[in-house]
């Protein structure tokens, strides 16, 4: 029998594997695990799945309470979909605000697209925790924006902008806006000038022409920018916990209480896997659109 | 070269009637694109039905001059009137005027159907009309079955024929050409010179091409007209042009000649006789020469047009003869190309048809030669 080395590509290819399955599959199996143990007064704070009974039996207690308290407390299902909700309108602002703002990176003058495109992504170099921080000196009663507001004589008391709702969706539609430009951008400079002056030249107003050309084209784009913006936001935890009100319960909060205030952790697991599990939906569906229009 | 335009069966030259009206009139159209001048002051006239060939290497103006016509850019100065009415200020949605485009311009997100309906999906159509005018297209161009395919899905002669059928759903008025067979094989090419020809016949649209491939201008084209540098060098039917260039850059842009340079040295009613101001020879032409004696002039012979034999023991140029040597024998199966070195140092070329069926040549490397013509292929070209 002849001793089979595995291939320089199969080792390649096994690299990214090796690391997925180590630090993604294998804690996502743990917090599995965790999610459906019961909870116990101790270090760690769970009992065991797999227990000896006195008779000397191996037994598996998985205790499915916690999920179920999931689906039937309406503060979770709550939780959860005012998470859905406030992604699903951060995605849209973003790519409100963003898609003009690719599309113009996208007709710029070539030597201009690039000092554009790092002026997008130059919030990067300055910590994420201190951007959403600086938007706490912007937005406060005697922040930078009511000052100016008092100050123009505008208002005569200040505005109540911190920790509402604006400034929830202002903090995350700043923070996420780079994940919508980039992918938009990189759709909408592939896309060849001449269908556009095709569709002129066959009767298109430069709005239908957008509408029937331009947008649809751009489609792989759009998604994946609402989908980078809207994934992270769903388990947002830092923005509404320093920006939003305290309305703003959203699925990172809760699953921060369960876990660091009631140290329940059986519970805290459980919340991330079904919000693991309502992300990786919207991200298989993804997949199968970009398969879709790749072919 | 062979040269063969593809015939037009009873086709009228209204060029040649002074009464008949112009279709597409452009009137000293001027653009600059900041320092560079890619259209210098030109003024042309195409007649309805005609499949006129703007031919001009890069950079001579052609496409600019195309893409004013489509409305996608403006001149500076100059007017374009389509059908008698001025369209310098008419965006290109609202033109009567349809272009395919060099690189096709298929929408990639569209089957070949939606691509085809999509200009009269722009003009809100009924629905059955559109099918039925996509249908009729599809047939015209020989697309029939290939409706729900998209453009990556076709081969490139395909995707040629969808691009023609979506710029000529919409009868326009005129339709505009970019290098429609540039993107094609050689064989394919030549296919589809006869196809959209006869199409273009039986629609009866007037048809604009650019095109820097000077055999698909002459054997397609009505009439052409050589660009360079912005302006128009010369415009004509093909024969006119090839059989009487009026300059140096038209006789050595369109086929291949051999220029010489010479003084007037004589003119009378037989035509004229011009002394070689690079070696010891005349050459005889049987047309008047365009200036005066004792003028500079270049001369220009076509290969096609010289004979080439062995010459004869110590025999010398003379008028309408050149002696060289054979440095290069080109075989292109329908025909032979021999440069033939003078004994100044100047090579010229000399084409022979392959009438024969020799795999040996009578001529043959290095043999001394003797090249003749006749004064009528003599053309004498304004310095």
């Amino acid at each position: 029998m002849r001793l089979r080395l595995p291939s320089g590509r199969t080792l390649v290819l096994a690299l990214p594997f090796l690391w997925l399955g180590l630090f993604f599959l294998a804690p996502f199996l743990i917090v599995a695990k965790i999610a459906l143990s019961e909870g116990a007064l101790g270090i760690p704070p769970y009992a065991p799945l797999l227990r000896w009974t006195d008779e000397g039996v191996l037994t598996i207690v998985l205790n499915l309470g916690n999920l179920a308290t999931l689906v039937s407390d309406s503060f979770y299902i709550e939780a959860y979909l005012r998470s859905l909700r406030v992604a699903a309108i951060s995605g849209v602002l973003c790519l409100l605000i963003g898609y003009p703002m690719a599309y113009a990176i996208a007709r710029a003058p070539e030597h201009r697209r690039n000092l554009l495109l790092m002026l997008v992504v130059l919030p990067f170099w300055t910590s994420f925790l201190l951007r959403v921080m600086a938007w706490i000196g912007l937005l406060a009663d005697n922040g930078v924006v009511n000052n100016l507001l008092l100050g123009l004589g505008l208002v005569s008391q200040p505005v109540a902008l911190l920790y509402t709702d604006f400034a929830l969706y202002a903090g995350i539609v700043y923070c996420y806006l780079p994940f919508m430009v980039l992918p938009l951008y990189a759709t909408l400079s592939k896309l060849d000038p001449v269908l556009l002056e095709a569709a002129a030249d066959l009767g298109a107003r430069p709005w239908r022409a957008f509408l029937t050309v331009t947008l649809p084209l751009s489609l792989p784009g759009i998604i994946a920018g609402f989908m980078l913006v809207f994934i992270p936001a769903v388990g947002e935890f830092v923005i509404p916990e320093l920006l939003g009100g305290p309305g703003a319960q959203l699925i990172g909060r809760v699953l921060w209480t369960e876990f660091f205030q009631n140290r329940d952790w059986p519970m805290a697991s459980a919340l991330a896997v079904v919000l693991l599990l309502l992300l990786v939906l919207p991200i298989a569906w993804f997949q199968h659109v970009q398969g879709k229009g790749a072919r | 070269m062979q040269q063969a335009n593809i015939a037009r069966p009873g086709s009228a030259e209204p060029w040649r009637d002074p009464e008949a009206e112009p279709y597409v009139r452009i009137l000293n159209v001027t653009k600059r694109f900041g320092a560079t001048v890619a259209v210098d002051d030109v003024s042309l006239d195409i007649y309805r039905g005609e499949l006129f060939a703007l031919l001009g290497g890069s950079g001579s103006g052609k496409t600019t001059l195309l893409r004013m016509l489509a409305g996608f850019e403006r001149p500076d100065s100059g007017r374009i009137l389509l059908d008698g009415q001025d369209v310098a200020d008419v965006p290109p949605y609202e033109r009567p005027v349809n272009m395919m485009f060099q690189s096709y311009a298929l929408f990639p997100h569209m089957t070949v159907e939606q691509n085809i309906a999509f200009g009269l999906k722009m003009d809100g159509l009924p629905r059955a009309e559109i099918r039925d005018r996509v249908a009729a297209m599809l047939d015209l161009v020989q697309l029939k079955g290939f409706e729900k395919r998209r453009p990556h899905e076709l081969s490139g002669g395909q995707r040629q024929r969808v691009a023609l059928a979506r710029s000529l759903v919409k009868q326009p008025k005129l339709l505009l050409l970019d290098e429609p067979l540039g993107a094609l094989d050689k064989n394919l090419r030549e296919q589809t010179q006869f196809e959209l020809v006869s199409i273009q016949e039986k629609l009866g649209i007037t048809f604009i091409m650019v095109t820097h491939d000077q055999e698909e201008a002459m054997t397609m084209a009505t009439r052409l007209a050589v660009m360079n540098h912005g302006y128009l060098a010369q415009v004509g039917t093909p024969a006119e042009v090839y059989e009487y260039p009026q300059s140096r850059f038209v006789a050595e842009f369109l086929g291949t000649a051999n220029v010489f340079e010479g003084l007037i040295r004589a003119e009378g009613p037989t035509g004229a006789l011009i002394e070689s101001t690079e070696f010891d020879a005349f050459f005889q032409s049987d047309t008047d020469p365009p200036k005066p004696e004792g003028a500079r002039v270049f001369v220009a012979v076509r290969p096609e047009k010289m004979r080439i034999r062995r010459a004869e023991a110590g025999e010398m140029a003379g008028t309408n003869r050149l002696i060289g040597t054979v440095r290069d024998i080109a075989y292109y199966g329908d025909f032979f190309m021999f440069v033939v070195e003078l004994p100044e140092g100047k090579s010229i070329r000399v084409s022979r048809p392959n009438l024969a069926r020799l795999t040996e040549l009578p001529i043959t490397w290095d043999d001394r030669v003797a090249v003749e013509w006749e004064p009528f292929a003599t053309v004498v070209l304004p310095e």
